[in-house]
């Protein structure tokens, strides 16, 4: 009998590696291979250089009015002046440490979070979902712990765009867990109040929400007795994304075999119990997908508070490139707001495919 | 006298009917099962076994009769309904273990959440629970990652954590292959050989010539014949159960 000797490891063929591999195998492989390819880097040739000309080369990055932008490049001196008024609204500029401090304390809340080492993901979730925005509130708003009271109005631009988002999100979650579980209750009551919940709001298009609660809503309100439009238009929203985020979560639960309830229920847990260690967790994961996609959705949706008089990111821009003080930068204006929620969304997505990664635990059967 | 009946009698089904809409699943059905008693349950698919079973601890609800666990009687009592589960353990076919649990957690999740145990010795219980099923090594994996034969040696420790007083069996093998079959088989033998009290749906007629004090054949929602073992194959008395045994024993 002879002795098992494993062969050496061999180095791999070098043109199938490298650069150089992989372009011969993927884009040059064939002729025709090659025509396309050379007809693609000659059309991203044309596209490209214009637009690196006009948002890098010929750009203007420095200035205080429209003489600094003439070139005929990218007008970026615009955004870096205005950056304040797109970030605080029409905060007061004493007192943008409070917000300073917000947007430090949403970095740490979900920075980390990004890390595979970090090892207290769990407690710093519960801190941004429950602690954080308590701050936030008492931050902004002011008129306790010796800080100035802020209306409302005064809040605005970036920070407006996320506190309606954040909220946004937070609140419905909860809510629309309960209105799902609500849906596929057995009492008739519940059931039925829920569905109707549901229907009506999911029926309606976010923007008629908005008008409803800014405009309608005072008039069927006594005399004297007006809230805050921030808070009007934060209820409304919460409400339509709930109806949405029930549906979402409902096709979660619907996913879930019956045999998890039965064991659930043969082991002596009441329905709060099993729901909550068993079937939530599970239904929850199942559709991490679709919840991120209704956030991202909101998230972009918050623009529509325009209508109803609010100054959120998109509302501070908008009003800011018809100064006369400054040219033609409304293009510019675009493309930044356009990249502020770029990152916000694709940050959101990037995490929920962590999330989906982290909480995979190999049961596809 | 209902004192001392429940001191014997583990499960007590008199005259027990059950209907899914118009069709009848269970048609007085009469079966006591005394303390350490195995029963083992065979029958046609769609005669009612599981059905009756899955009465006892109220997975399903019956509609007429009388049905007492441990000397507690069944009804819409949700306390009544949670003691009598606190009595009885359940297997499934499928397993059903929580996929997002390890094994571990699996079998510590009623005894931290249900019976309010420290976690350190809920932890305890279940590796212990665990080794008697010979799976101890596999405690950090998820259920996903383990054999089907392992699978439901786990969720016979999970059930078995809860300390019940009577098991109860649904089809335990027959999502197995036949090698697997033999692994699980053997902790259902070690379970009856210590005296737990077993109703096992199971078409192993092996096992139930083993194990099982009596054995009982369902057909078209009623129980047809009852027995112990030898008489049960050897003997049977029913065309039916004859008919029956000849099918799976000639397979
Ligand atoms: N939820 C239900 N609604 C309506 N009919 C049902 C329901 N569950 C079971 N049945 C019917 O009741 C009958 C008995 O079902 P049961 O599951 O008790 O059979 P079984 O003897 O366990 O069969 P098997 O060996 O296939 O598991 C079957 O005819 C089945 O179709
Ligand atoms: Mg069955």
């Amino acid at each position: 009998m002879r002795d098992f000797k494993p062969l050496p490891d061999l180095p791999p063929p070098t043109a199938s590696t490298g650069a150089v591999g992989w372009a011969r195998a993927n884009l040059f492989s064939t002729p025709l291979n090659t025509l396309m390819s050379l007809g693609a880097f000659y059309i991203l040739y044309i596209a490209l250089v214009p637009l690196l000309d006009w948002a890098i080369f010929s750009a203007n990055f420095v200035g205080n009015d429209r003489n600094a932008c003439l070139t005929g490049g990218a007008c970026w001196a615009f955004i870096g002046n205005r950056l304040p008024i797109f970030t605080y609204g029409s905060y007061p500029a004493t007192e943008y440490w409070r917000l300073d401090i917000c947007f430090a304390l949403l970095v740490f809340s979900f920075g980390p979070q990004f890390f595979d080492k970090f090892r207290y993901k769990m407690q710093l979730g519960i801190f941004s979902l429950t602690a954080f925005p308590v701050i936030c509130f008492f931050l902004i708003s002011g008129g306790s712990f010796g800080l100035s009271y802020v209306p409302t109005d005064k809040w605005g631009g970036l920070s407006l765009t996320l506190t309606l988002a954040y909220v946004g999100i937070v609140a419905a979650l909860p809510i629309g867990i309960a209105l799902a579980l609500g849906r596929r209750s057995e009492m008739p009551v519940i059931r039925t109040f829920c569905i109707a919940f549901i229907e009506l709001w999911r029926g309606v298009p976010l923007i008629s929400v908005l008008f409803m609660s800014s405009v309608m809503l005072p008039l069927f309100l006594p005399e004297g007795m007006n809230f805050d439009k921030l808070l009007r238009a934060l209820i409304g929203i919460t409400m339509f994304q709930s109806a949405y985020m029930a549906e979402v979560i409902r096709g979660g639960l619907q996913a879930i075999p019956r045999g998890q309830y039965e064991a659930a229920q043969a082991m002596g847990m009441s329905y709060w119990k099993s729901m909550g260690l068993i079937i939530l967790p599970q239904a929850l994961k199942l559709v991490i997908p679709g919840i991120v996609n209704t956030f991202i959705a909101l998230f972009k949706d918050t623009t529509l508070v325009l209508i109803i008089g609010l100054f959120d990111i998109l509302a501070t821009v908008e009003s800011a490139i018809t100064d006369p003080a400054w040219g033609a930068v409304a293009t510019e204006g675009h493309v930044f707001v356009a990249m502020c929620f770029w990152v916000f969304c694709f940050s959101m997505s990037r995490y929920s495919q962590n999330l989906e990664r982290k909480l995979h635990t190999g049961h596809k059967r | 006298m209902e004192n001392a009946t429940s001191n014997e009698l583990a499960v007590q089904l008199s005259d027990v009917n059950k209907w899914y809409g118009d069709f009848h699943v269970l048609k007085d059905i009469n079966l006591n099962v005394a303390a350490g008693e195995r029963i083992v349950i065979c029958g046609p698919s769609g005669s009612g076994k599981s059905t009756m079973i899955r009465c006892i601890n109220r997975l399903e609800e019956h509609q007429a009769g009388q049905i007492i666990v441990n000397g507690i009687e069944l009804t819409e009592d949700l306390k009544r309904i949670d003691e009598v589960r606190r009595e009885v353990g359940m297997c499934f076919q499928h397993f059903n273990l929580f996929p997002h649990l390890t094994v571990l957690e699996n079998c510590t999740l009623a005894l931290i959440w249900v019976r309010k145990m420290p976690k350190s010795e809920a932890k305890d219980v279940a590796m212990h629970y665990l080794e008697r099923v010979k799976i101890p090594e596999q405690a950090e994996k998820y259920p996903g990652q383990l054999s089907g034969g392992q699978q439901q040696r786990v969720a016979i420790a999970r059930s078995l954590c809860m300390s019940p007083k009577i098991m109860l069996f649904d089809e335990p093998t027959s999502a197995l292959d036949p090698e697997m079959i033999k692994e699980v088989l053997d902790v259902m033998v070690e379970l009856a050989e210590e005296g737990m009290t077993m109703l096992c749906v199971t078409h192993e007629m092996g096992f139930a010539k083993l194990v099982a004090n009596r054995v009982i054949f369902m057909d078209m929602s009623q129980i047809v014949e009852e027995n112990n073992p030898h008489d049960f194959f050897d003997n049977p008395q029913n065309d039916r159960t004859k008919l029956f045994l000849s099918q799976i024993l000639n397979h």
